[in-house]
């Protein structure tokens, strides 16, 4: 798509190819732009720039103007104005595009630096690459293949430096590897506001390190594994456990807070690795907390629910139960979009009201909300619920003291944690829809095991009303169903009418009947998500304080109102 | 269409006769009788292997014991009909060959699946895999025709080291360029 020229784009020429980019983009951004790969290291998108690598070497000229009468002097054999270029090549981090700037990323200068700068760089690096676990992802691999002389010219001896350190609970480096780009110090300086890396000594021996007494272990320290460009830094959970060429990625979402950060789900036949985050520059950027990283050993968890009776059976009971009347649904604000409005066609059809659980904790200010619920906005846009969660389940106790409720289906939710009492549960039935056990599963007359969030297909509406979609990304396990196909098959067996199972029906369904999701289909969803209009909810008193791309609107009327 | 008569040629006498193609078979026959056989009583009897051979993968330790293996997985990456399967581990650190970091926990190597190719040995950086002498392979059960990481170095013993590339890591770590 060709944008118009806005005023504040400029007009630089890399190899020969004009292009319009953004006052302040630098060289590697506007040639990345032109399909032109600038080869960095120390650079990151959302890191400050220091330019200590010296790989992204480039020349760089500006159109001659002639000092006197500032006139454009022009080149006879072309008939096109003049280019200086000036003679030592230039950092293309750390140049911005500025009107008429023309860099060359291909002459032989520019090809002679970055041999140099690869020698240099391979000169102490240990031949590491069979049991280095950055091998498959290193960029110093590539850019040896890419860009590199081929040959090692080196016969002395190489560094010793310190291997397998302990930096923090998660995170090992290795001395030997580290290129001193200080991506790391960076980002736990910049991002995560936790200085605790630095580098040490001169010249070859420069060698990182965390302060004396300090540790690398805030809640974001794997992201200093994911920037490390070669495999210096690496996670101690993931650490020669599989080769990363093996490794299927599926894009998925961090749910355990509001925020929703984009993240990459890395599985190799049926069985989950690791989770990295996915670049997203509205919600995450590339970041993404620690505590999400583990979320995967659910999937495999010894106490997940499972069951050898056949689907069918177990509809049928909770069928049974459900013929009593006196219905009372527990929502969740874990489930997808697509379960809460099959939630919500339950509870039509039990003609029951709905409860929702919250769950809160401190936020970080950076990618963890206070609202631990991954989607309770996606219960208010599907009409689930219309106000805010509570923590305890109140109503649904007295309901249940008075003898209002025969049978309680709760999805996902334990219904003790959530402040029912033994007694009261030993009261009522419950259908219980969910992965893990707890104590409602054990009191629970109808256990439909259901799958986890790596499971299954769906989407979430996170803090920003940004309806965010994620992707199976291993099968199933055996013995559990799609929550939507029980859901689906409960709403049957209730007496309501039939509901699609399947995502592309459901949403069909969902676009007809939720006008402002006409537009959010999961097969239409852009990777990054898509903003909804949060205005019919701007009065709730949401529970999120300031996080990176979200600034909360409630308190920002409570503060303005002061 | 064009008809090309053939004219064939009468037989001479000592053809007619078949005395001289007799004559011709035996000849050979009995050549047969007087030169060394070239038939081996297998299974008593084995045939010399000539260098190159490409036989059943075999894991190899080197002289000094250690095994070679890292589980780099490469050749797990590169082998075409994905017979071998190896489960990545980690030496302990009080082992004696701690600084190699790596080992495989398992490592299996499926010999209904394998083709012989090679690919596996030319692959590893750390010459861990070798295609050695042995050809046959038999079993009762599928299963009795996977090779576990035990039965590979079995298989495959000591070879001789050109490098010794971990024992010179090793000593550069106790007196090498440190700080
Ligand atoms: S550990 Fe990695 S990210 Fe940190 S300075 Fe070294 S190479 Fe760069
Ligand atoms: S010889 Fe070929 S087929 Fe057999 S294990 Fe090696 S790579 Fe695989
Ligand atoms: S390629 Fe060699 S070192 Fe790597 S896993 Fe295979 S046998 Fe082991
Ligand atoms: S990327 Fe420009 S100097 Fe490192």
């Amino acid at each position: 798509m060709i944008q118009p020229a806005k005023p504040d784009l400029v007009t630089v020429n890399v190899d020969g190819k004009e292009i319009a980019v953004p006052k302040g983009t630098n060289v590697i951004e506007a040639a990345r732009l032109v399909g032109v790969d600038v080869p960095h290291y120390c650079y990151h998108p959302k890191l400050s720039i220091v330019g200590n690598c010296r790989m992204c070497l480039i020349e760089m000229g500006m159109p001659a103007v002639d000092p006197a009468t500032k006139q454009p002097v022009m080149d006879p054999a072309t008939g096109k104005q003049k280019i200086n270029w000036i003679p030592r090549p230039q950092i293309g981090c750390g140049t911005n595009a500025s009107p008429g700037l023309h860099i060359r990323t291909n002459s032989p200068l520019v090809k002679d630096c970055r041999e140099g700068v690869m020698e240099f760089l391979l000169i102490n690096h240990p031949l590491d690459c069979p049991i280095c676990d950055q091998a498959g992802e290193c960029k110093l691999q590539e850019q040896a293949t890419g860009y590199g002389r081929g040959y090692s010219r080196f016969i002395e001896q190489k560094n010793v430096k310190p291997k397998r350190t302990q930096l923090g609970p998660r995170v090992t480096l290795d001395d030997e590897r580290c290129i001193l780009c200080s991506r790391c110090i960076r980002f736990s300086k910049e991002i995560a506001k936790d200085d605790v890396l630095g580098f040490i000594d001169r010249g070859s021996y420069s060698t990182l390190t965390c302060f004396p007494g300090k540790q690398l272990e805030n809640n974001y320290s794997l992201n200093t594994v994911d920037i490390c460009p070669v495999g210096a830094l690496t996670s101690t959970d993931f650490r020669f456990k599989m080769r990363v060429w093996f490794l299927k990625q599926t894009n998925s979402l961090d749910t355990e807070t509001s925020v929703g950060a984009n993240t990459v789900v890395w599985s190799r036949e049926g069985a989950i690795y690791r989770i990295t985050p996915r670049r997203n520059d509205e919600v995450n950027d590339t970041w993404m907390p620690d505590s999400g990283r583990i979320a995967f050993k659910q999937v495999a968890a010894p106490d997940r629910l499972k069951t050898s009776d056949a689907l069918d059976v177990l509809i049928a009971r909770a069928a049974d139960l459900l013929k009593a009347g006196s219905v009372a649904v527990v929502g969740s604000g874990r489930s997808s979009v697509e379960e809460q409005f099959l939630t919500r066609k339950l509870a039509a059809a039990v003609k029951a009201t709905v409860a929702l659980v919250s769950r809160t904790g401190q936020g970080d200010n950076l990618l963890i909300s206070a609202d631990r619920n991954p989607n309770v906005r996606g219960a208010l846009v599907t009409g689930l619920v219309a106000t805010l969660p509570e923590a305890k389940l109140t109503a649904l106790a007295a309901a249940i003291d008075a003898g209002q409720v025969k049978t309680v289906i709760s999805v996902g939710e334990d219904l003790v944690a959530a402040g029912l009492t033994a007694a009261q549960l030993a009261k009522v039935s419950v259908i219980y829809l969910g992965t893990h056990a707890n104590a409602t599963s054990a009191a629970a007359k109808v256990v439909l095991p259901t799958l986890t969030v790596f499971e299954k297909s769906g989407s979430f509406v996170n803090q920003q009303f940004r309806i965010q979609k994620f992707s199976k990304a291993v099968p199933g396990l055996v013995g559990a169903t799609d929550d939507l196909v029980v859901l689906s098959r409960l709403v049957a067996a209730a007496g309501g009418a039939a509901q699609p199972a399947d995502l592309p029906g459901l949403w069909t369904l969902i676009a007809a009947e939720i006008p402002a999701l006409a537009h959010a289909a999961h097969a239409k969803l852009p990777e990054t998500g898509l903003l909804l209009d949060a205005a019919p909810w701007a009065s709730l008193p949401f529970v999120e304080g300031e996080t990176l791309h979200f600034k909360p609107a409630a308190t920002a009327a409570v503060a303005s109102s002061q | 269409m064009a008809v090309i008569p053939l004219e064939r040629k009468p037989l001479t006498f000592a053809e007619r006769t078949y005395l001289p193609q007799i004559a011709f078979g035996l000849k050979t026959t009995l050549r047969h009788l007087v030169t060394p056989k070239e038939t081996l009583e297998y299974p008593e009897q084995r045939p010399e292997i000539p260098a190159g051979y490409r036989g059943v993968p075999t894991l190899v330790k080197d002289p000094n014991g250690r095994e070679k293996c890292v589980s780099c997985q490469l050749c797990e990456f590169v082998c075409p009909p994905k017979a071998i399967r190896i489960t990545p581990g980690e030496i302990a650190p009080d082992d004696p060959t701690a600084h190699v970091e790596k080992a495989p926990q398992e490592f299996e190597i499926d010999m209904l699946r394998c083709i012989y190719c090679g690919l596996c040995q030319e692959v590893c950086p750390e010459e861990a895999i070798w295609l050695q002498n042995q050809y046959t392979m038999s079993g009762y059960t599928r299963a009795e025709m996977v090779n576990n990481k035990e039965r590979l170095y079995e298989l495959g013993g000591t070879l001789p080291d050109d490098h010794f590339k971990w024992d010179k890591k090793k000593s550069a770590e106790e007196q090498g360029n440190a700080h």
